[in-house]
């Protein structure tokens, strides 16, 4: 008897314990991979960079009590629409293909697409002058879909998990281009680890497919939260507190209207 | 094969028909529109994916031999590393492994210079090479450790009359150690190559594009979470069932 | 100490590694409480589908023998990196879905609960065979005076059955534990936090991916061989009492 007893309330503890939590936090879901300089985790395990300043303060301006959730960068779609996190504020740009399973806030920042190779290599970013070498590009990005469209059928196209590990293999000399972010790829070019490799130039822009401007994500119909974070972002363009973030991290603006 | 009669009972007529309407309704229900679009990507990841489990299976055992022949008999300057190489092997993650191996070595590249120009620059660019070798070594470690029990296993009967009639060494082992060791351990080595193909999916994150990766390119072009899955898991299953198969015929053909 | 270090060209790996910032050498530690949590918790869950998986392969009903084939034919065959995809999104919306229906809103469930379930489903197939050999390795006798005796169902379990085949099922179950602790870093690719991302963020962040690596796989190794050192004992004990097994088969 004692046993069944001690079952049954070990099961329902740990049931519970896992059980439901105040409806009024909102879980942020940024990538579980860092992504300097805009995410990326300190030796004492915290999460700091751009984008984790610029979440705090819209959720502040927005009066959201927000919690940070790393979530892995393959999986971060089906976190937002099955419930793990609320919304998605990882360097996710606005694309139309998106749009058609999630609603994005309004954009907080733009990146055009960039080629970025060894500094000895003579490397326009068009299909014609990349053709026959290698690419790398991090999975399920708008990097991906372009790519695979545009230098699809001249060059290979590798793909990785993480664009950190596709500036690794290019740094190893593994790949010959990574195309991606310019502020991620400026801060990469400028660190030690990247003084092999500058940057070649932007691709030609496709807003069908590299989308219009970075966004927070939310699931279809979450009006309610996506207007609050546009109240945020447009606090925090406002009343300059986007521009003082920006300016201890860039040495330009990185929001063009 | 299943024998048709234990098919026939009605407990598992009626599974059938239920696993039948599961069927049916997933093929009606679920999205599957995107796969003639991505059938080519798949069948080359397919093929990818047996390749690299036939070729790693073959150098792996190719390679046990002597690590556990080393265990059984050898001298302890031949014994000792080949039990360090597999219990380091056994001891950790194989995608701990594969990740040393690709990003370790890679990050050690730009560091010597003249790497670029030599003759191995074409394969240490590709993936396959340290998804090949890191899964080679892997197979390797855990088969040196059943082949030491194998070669332990076979009557030493045999091996005394065979010395007694002044066969030498290496066709002894050729003729009777090595093949009775293996027939002792076949059910295992089926369940090992198995494993080796579940172990398959983890090259995928080194960039080489095998059928999981093939299902992860669909999931973040379509966003479709399931089906795709779904069609792996069968698509798995159905190699795996190949592999019962052909080891089971192995088994069949050893006498007694 | 230090001195050791320069010589060996191990100075800046022994700083990285350092256990307070700026060292990562806390954040792998955490990672590895963690790992070791979501395989204990896993371990655990398995062993309990396993019992009530080898107790239905043996004394249950045509179908639910057959639904337990299907189980652990499939979890046998599948890649677990699929299965962890797979069990993940299934078992979370399935909970999502059951909780919005009896009303209580979202429920948070945390990266090792969730690990703990994925990892524990996979387990529990491989247990269920262990525990199947290990319980038909008893012998048939000592039930059957048990029985005879007119021992209730879970008192013949606890006091016959169990210690009976702990000497038989110690050696799969300690490969099962060893599989745990491993299929852990699987986690890493879903983005749990355990000690494979813990050591690719950080060797992300630093750019020394030998060094973390060969780290991460040290304190692995250290783990296998405590834990092969744990179920030696373990076994010694569970085998107590019977012939020793030295000599035999000669």
């Amino acid at each position: 008897m004692t046993f069944k007893k001690l079952m049954t309330s070990a099961i329902a503890t740990t049931v519970l314990s896992a059980g439901a939590v105040a409806a009024e936090e909102v879980k942020i879901g940024i990538a579980a991979e860092p992504y300097p300089p805009f995410a990326s985790l300190n030796a004492s395990g915290e999460w700091e960079g751009w984008e984790v300043e610029i979440i705090d303060a819209v959720c502040k301006a927005a009066e959201l009590d927000c919690v940070i959730t790393p979530v892995a960068w393959d999986g971060i779609i089906p976190s937002l629409t099955g419930q793990q996190v609320d919304a998605i504020m990882a360097s996710m740009s606005i694309t139309e293909e998106r749009q058609k399973t999630i609603d994005f806030s309004d954009p907080y920042y733009n990146t055009p697409a960039v080629i970025v190779a060894d500094k000895s290599m003579d490397i326009e970013p068009t299909a014609e002058s990349l053709s026959g070498k290698i690419i790398g590009i991090q999975a399920s990005t708008i990097h991906q879909a372009y790519a695979n469209e545009y230098f699809g059928d001249a060059a290979e196209i590798r793909v990785y998990q993480t664009q950190d590990e596709a500036n690794q293999d290019l740094v190893s000399g593994r790949i010959d281009a990574t195309q991606a972010d310019s502020i991620a790829m400026a801060d990469f070019v400028n660190s030690d680890i990247g003084t092999c490799c500058e940057i070649k130039g932007s691709v030609e822009n496709d807003e069908a497919i590299l989308g219009q401007g970075v966004g927070a994500g939310v699931r279809k119909g979450d009006d309610a939260l996506r207007e609050s974070l546009n109240k945020g972002i447009a606090q925090i363009l406002e009343d300059g507190t986007h521009e003082e973030i920006t300016g201890r991290y860039f040495d330009t603006s990185i929001y063009a209207e | 094969m299943i024998p048709f009669r234990a098919l026939m009972q009605p407990h598992r007529l009626v599974m059938l028909a239920l696993l039948l309407a599961v069927v049916i309704w997933c093929a009606l229900a679920l999205r599957w529109d995107w796969i003639p679009e991505y059938a080519p990507l798949a069948l080359e990841g397919l093929w990818r994916t047996i390749w690299i489990l036939v070729v790693t299976c073959v150098l792996g055992f190719l390679l046990a031999i002597p690590l556990g022949l080393a265990q059984a008999i050898g001298p302890w300057y031949l014994s000792a590393p080949a039990r360090i190489f597999c219990t380091v092997i056994r001891g950790t993650p194989l995608l701990l492994q594969i990740w040393l191996l690709y990003y370790g070595l890679g990050s050690l590249f730009p560091q010597i210079p003249w790497i670029r120009g030599s003759e191995l620059w074409p394969y240490l660019r590709q993936a396959w090479p340290y998804a090949v070798l890191a899964l080679t070594l892997s197979y390797a470690g855990y088969e040196g450790e059943v082949m030491r029990g194998a070669f332990s296993s076979v009557n030493k009967g045999q091996l005394e009359a065979a010395n007694a009639f002044g066969m030498p060494r290496f066709t002894m082992f050729r003729r009777i150690w090595l093949p009775q060791a293996i027939r002792n351990v076949l059910p295992t080595l089926g369940g090992e190559t198995i494993l080796q193909l579940k172990a398959t999916p983890l090259v995928a994150t080194i960039t080489v594009v095998e059928l999981y990766a093939v299902s992860s390119r669909v999931r973040s072009d379509t966003f479709i979470v399931y089906e795709p899955l779904i069609l792996l898991a069968v698509f798995y299953m159905i190699i795996a069932g190949g592999i019962a198969l052909l080891f089971r015929r192995f088994e069949n053909q050893v006498p007694g | 100490m230090e001195i050791i270090f320069e010589t060996l060209g191990l100075a800046e790996s022994a700083h990285l590694l350092s256990l307070s910032p700026p060292g990562w050498g806390g954040n792998l530690l955490r990672g590895l409480a963690n790992s070791l949590q979501i395989a204990f918790g896993a371990f655990g869950f398995g062993l309990l589908i396993g019992l009530f998986g080898a107790y239905g392969k043996l004394y249950g009903g045509v179908v639910l023998r057959d639904l337990l084939a299907v189980y652990t034919t499939v979890i046998r065959a599948v890649p677990e990196l699929v299965l962890i995809l797979i069990l993940y999104y299934v078992g979370t919306d399935l909970i999502n879905k059951v909780s919005g229906a009896m009303g209580y809103g979202r429920v948070e469930i945390s990266g090792v609960v969730a690990g703990i379930w994925v990892l524990g489903v996979v387990q529990g197939a491989y247990a269920t065979e262990v525990l199947r050999g290990a319980i038909q390795a008893v012998p048939a006798g000592q039930i059957e005076a048990a029985r005879a005796y007119g021992m209730p169902p879970l008192m013949l379990l606890r006091r016959v059955t169990i210690p009976a085949m702990m000497s038989f099922a110690t050696p799969g179950l300690a490969n099962l534990w060893l599989i745990a602790t491993k299929d852990t870093a699987l986690l890493a690719i879903v983005g749990f936090s355990e000690l494979t991302l813990e050591t690719r963020q950080a060797a992300a962040s630093t750019r020394a991916y030998f060094t973390f690596f060969l780290a991460a796989g040290a304190l692995y190794l250290i783990v296998t061989l405590c834990s092969g050192a744990v179920f030696a004992r373990i076994e010694k004990w569970a085998r107590r009492g019977q012939p020793s097994l030295k000599g035999a088969g000669r």
